[in-house]
């Protein structure tokens, strides 16, 4: 059975200028053990979807409904506050982006972690703070009984964005989703983070979603992506075809755009105009104003996410579906 | 050679007891881009605030198309900032959300009093238009603007003057993916255009790549290395930018590789060594610390020089 199941997600929010629709009708699903990585720009809904499934909102102002929101098998919908709590840390854990406002600075990051812990498992304070010492090792925090009893403004943000990961391991989650957890860092301290998230993904056999703005860590780091512009999935597939042959006008234009890939000054390809307003979306495909093939029809028709190649998924009526090999 | 449109020499700022910049020496020839390139903490952008004069020095010089600006006065300085202005990267800060974009745009005009107020309003619509916004963009405010719109109009704000120096700290940065190559492209095309030259502040080696005639990479508010761009992407020498190279993420899945990461003390004990006679210049040698030697191709690399390989 599926880890996660999403189906025809929607998430919208109340607010004075009208109904913000940051979610419109987002569906995938994660395997155990599987890495999916969900790449999309600002205000494409990336980082809802996630924290919908979690039941991270507040509602109101958030709104969320679906045909299918599972996580571990449990109904995230239909669940009570009682079990939603019982699923965040043991199905998924999640890491931020920003962990210098996820930890609470008065507290010691040993006290953090060993709290997580005692609140999911039976366990005493001295045995939590033990485990906090072996899973700061985990994350390759050298002097780990030291580190413990540290502040988090001792540390540097990769040093802490480690501890967030420690924290997530912590009730051995069955996925782990991360959030843009490199964006804040230095280059070279995102590669670690990265390389790092991939080793306990593998030596667990947990699931990973990976949620990002960044082509380059989702190059580095899944198996499987979910394109995400303005609130809809636009394309799904296996990463190498989507960097190899995307099918999506958008994907297409996103991977051309990347500056740097080849040596020279050069003009870069960029995407015109400006991702899409939630408060006001437009009608149709949601990238039409954009799209070079864009048609007439593009302006009326939402297009569906439909099997264009074998076991492929685009939401683009200018992509004609091929012969699917039997 | 001509005089440069803007040079540092031997630039130094203390803070207390650390040096975040120091004793940097850097030079953006007129008509091109030069790209300050580190992690937090290198000192790029101190080094930025230092060339604009927006922060004193501790020691060393700034000139501004061979004049030294090191020690006028702010008054005495006026003039020069028409000719050097500043990008920064969070656009949303740098503008003020109480003027119009018209306003904000033609507000260099008014302090260095060129023009009627009319002449300002229609040289600010003219630059709204070069940058590519509409012109009836004057009357909006910064709030209705995306990311990438707003650092359009602080382009716009930055060159009304006619500035021949751009400085530009990460200007990209805060820009999503498909909006970075629109900025990236706007600054080639004006620079082009104008004959800018460009001090381009960022940790982005792929927009480095695309934009920049050279690169100075900085370590711990030094210069480690300097080379025509091309030369720092196929054959970097320092250990430092090797590392920041290799760190840079693939974009084909199928080139996935572990990578070896190096300590701060690691990248300091590989500083590459050289014997006098394969320098052309013989600078100091035998001296413990490392320095910046001249290899061929207009290429720099800090290093230790020494007579015999010390252990």
């Amino acid at each position: 059975m599926a880890l996660v199941e999403i189906d025809d997600l929607h998430v919208s929010f109340s607010q004075y200028e009208g109904l913000v629709q940051a979610v419109r009708g987002v569906s995938f699903s994660l395997e155990p053990g599987e890495s999916l990585g969900i790449v999309g720009e600002s205000g494409s809904g990336k980082s809802v979807t996630c924290s919908a499934l979690l039941r991270l909102l507040r509602e109101p102002p958030a709104k969320i409904t679906a045909n299918t929101l599972h996580l571990g098998g449990h109904d995230m919908l239909a669940a009570r506050p009682r079990e939603i709590s019982a699923v965040r840390g043991r199905v998924a854990a999640m890491v931020f982006q920003d962990p210098m406002t996820s930890l609470d600075p008065v507290f010691t990051i040993g006290h953090q972690i060993a709290e997580t812990i005692t609140a999911h498992r039976p366990v005493s304070k001295d045995e939590a703070l033990q485990r906090a010492v072996a899973l700061l090792k985990r994350v390759e925090i050298k002097n780990a009984e030291a580190v413990v009893r540290y502040y988090p403004h001792q540390l540097s943000g990769g040093m802490l964005q480690r501890v967030m990961i420690a924290m997530a391991l912590s009730c051995e989650p069955q996925v782990l989703i991360a959030d843009e957890p490199t964006t804040a860092l230095d280059v070279t301290i995102q590669a670690q983070i990265l390389q790092l998230i991939k080793d306990i993904q593998i030596e667990t056999g947990m699931g990973l979603i990976m949620i990002t703005h960044d082509l380059g860590v989702i190059a580095e780091t899944v198996d499987r992506v979910v394109v995400l512009y303005g609130g809809k999935v636009m394309e799904t597939g296996p990463v190498e075809q989507i960097f190899e042959a995307p099918l999506h006008p958008y994907t297409r234009a996103l991977l051309n755009s990347i500056p740097g890939q080849t040596a020279g000054k050069q003009r870069l390809v960029e995407i015109p105009g400006a991702s899409p307003n939630p408060a006001h979306p437009p009608a149709g495909c949601p990238f039409h104003p954009r799209c070079p093939m864009a048609i007439a029809e593009c302006h009326r028709v939402t297009p569906p996410l439909e099997e264009k190649r074998d076991g492929r998924l685009a939401a683009c009526i200018r992509v004609e579906p091929a012969m699917v090999a039997a | 050679m001509t005089t440069p449109a803007l040079e540092l020499r031997q630039i130094t700022k203390r803070f207390g007891d650390m040096a975040a910049v120091d004793r940097v020496d850097l030079v953006v020839p007129r008509n091109s881009v030069v790209a300050l390139v580190g992690e937090s903490g290198s000192g790029k952008t101190t080094t930025g605030l230092l060339a604009l004069r927006l922060l004193g020095s501790t020691s060393g010089q700034v000139l501004l198309e061979g004049e030294d600006i090191t020690h006028l006065s702010q008054t005495k300085l006026k003039p020069y900032r028409r000719r050097m202005q500043v990008v920064f990267q969070d656009s949303y800060a740098s503008l003020d959300p109480m003027m119009t974009l018209g306003e904000i745009v033609g507000e260099p005009l008014g302090i260095h009093g060129i023009g009627s107020r009319a002449e300002r309003r229609e040289q600010s619509q003219a630059w709204l238009e070069k940058v590519g916004l509409d012109g009836s963009y004057a009357n909006r405010y910064p709030h209705e603007l995306s990311g990438g719109q707003r650092q359009r109009v602080s382009v716009a704000r930055a060159l009304i003057l006619g500035a021949s120096i751009l400085v530009a700290d990460e200007p990209t940065s805060a820009l999503d993916v498909s909006v970075k190559a629109q900025i990236v492209n706007l600054l080639q095309g004006l620079q082009a255009d104008m004959g800018l030259s460009m001090l381009f502040i960022s940790h982005d080696l792929s927009v480095v790549r695309s934009l920049a005639d050279e690169v100075v990479v900085m370590l711990r508010g030094r210069v480690v290395e300097r080379a025509p761009t091309d030369r720092i992407f196929a054959n970097a020498q320092h250990p430092y930018t090797k590392a920041l190279l290799d760190a840079v993420p693939t974009i084909n899945p199928r080139a996935r590789r572990r990578r070896t990461f190096l300590s701060r003390d690691e990248i300091a004990a590989r500083t590459p060594r050289f014997h006098p006679s394969e320098l052309d210049a013989v600078p100091l040698i035998d001296t413990a610390e490392p320095q910046l030697v001249a290899l061929a191709g207009d290429h720099f690399v800090e290093a230790i020089v020494a007579e015999r390989s010390v252990p």
